[in-house]
């Protein structure tokens, strides 16, 4: 429940990015930069989810259709979630940097290892009992 | 901080190469899409999704190189929100396109 209010919240920051700055104090700029570079860590971490929906797409030809085109859609999904919630939080960091709060706390990163365990044991499953190809 | 000149622990130069492997891996994503989409020959939707997919790829590079050029001072400026999303647009871009050419 809060965690969609906090989702409304953001969204609206995205779409209003002045109202950012005109909270708080503008923090040192090096935690800036560091939020920056953990947002663009967080962009690639979603990039190579991305590529990785496309390489089981175009390198696993023999794969039957069904399981390709879900680990695809499963990694490809994962990518855009991803990349949505690098946004999200980003300006929340921002915002709390300026308020002088504590960093917000996140299960994304357990959520989204879980999801990769998850691929990584069926793509396992599916080399040992043999379902490629079919 | 109120020093001039180069901070000790490089932080805008970090922050350069992270854009710059950040559009690394967008440029591999978007090369993997016109592979993909010119896999099943050229096509009218082909040639769409790999206009598209250019445009994307474009969009984070354009981003990416006015961020690159405003790291250049001592003390930049924080990101601007509208980049930032900006970027994770291109990014969910790609990711749609490829699910579109999925089927």
């Amino acid at each position: 429940m809060s965690r969609g209010g906090d989702f409304a919240r953001g969204v609206r920051l995205w779409l209003a990015p002045q109202r950012i700055r005109a909270e708080g104090d503008t923090p040192d700029y090096r935690f800036s930069l560091a939020n920056e570079r953990t947002f663009l860590a967080w962009i690639r971490t979603a990039l190579a989810l991305i590529g990785g929906g496309f390489a089981v797409d175009q390198f696993l030809p023999g794969l039957a259709w069904g399981i390709r085109s879900g680990l695809a859609l499963a990694l490809l999904a994962a990518g855009v979630l991803c990349a949505l919630r690098a946004v999200n939080h980003w300006v929340r960091c921002e915002r709390a940097m300026r308020r002088g709060e504590d960093l917000p706390v996140s299960r994304f990163p357990a959520l989204l290892s879980l999801a990769v365990a998850v691929v990584a044991v069926a793509m396992v499953v599916v080399v040992l009992f043999g379902w490629e190809g079919r | 901080m109120t020093a001039v000149g180069r901070d000790p622990g490089l932080q805008p130069e970090r922050t350069r190469l992270a854009w710059r492997r950040t559009t690394l891996s967008c440029t591999v994503v978007a090369l993997l899409a016109g592979r993909q989409a010119l896999d099943s020959g050229v096509s009218g939707a082909g040639v769409i999704a790999v206009a598209l997919s250019l445009l994307a790829w474009l969009g984070f590079l354009g981003v990416a190189h006015r961020r690159v050029t405003g790291l250049g001072t001592a003390e930049p400026v924080p990101l601007s929100p509208r980049r930032a999303l900006t970027a994770a647009a291109c990014t969910v871009a790609l990711a749609v396109f490829a699910a579109a050419t999925l089927f």
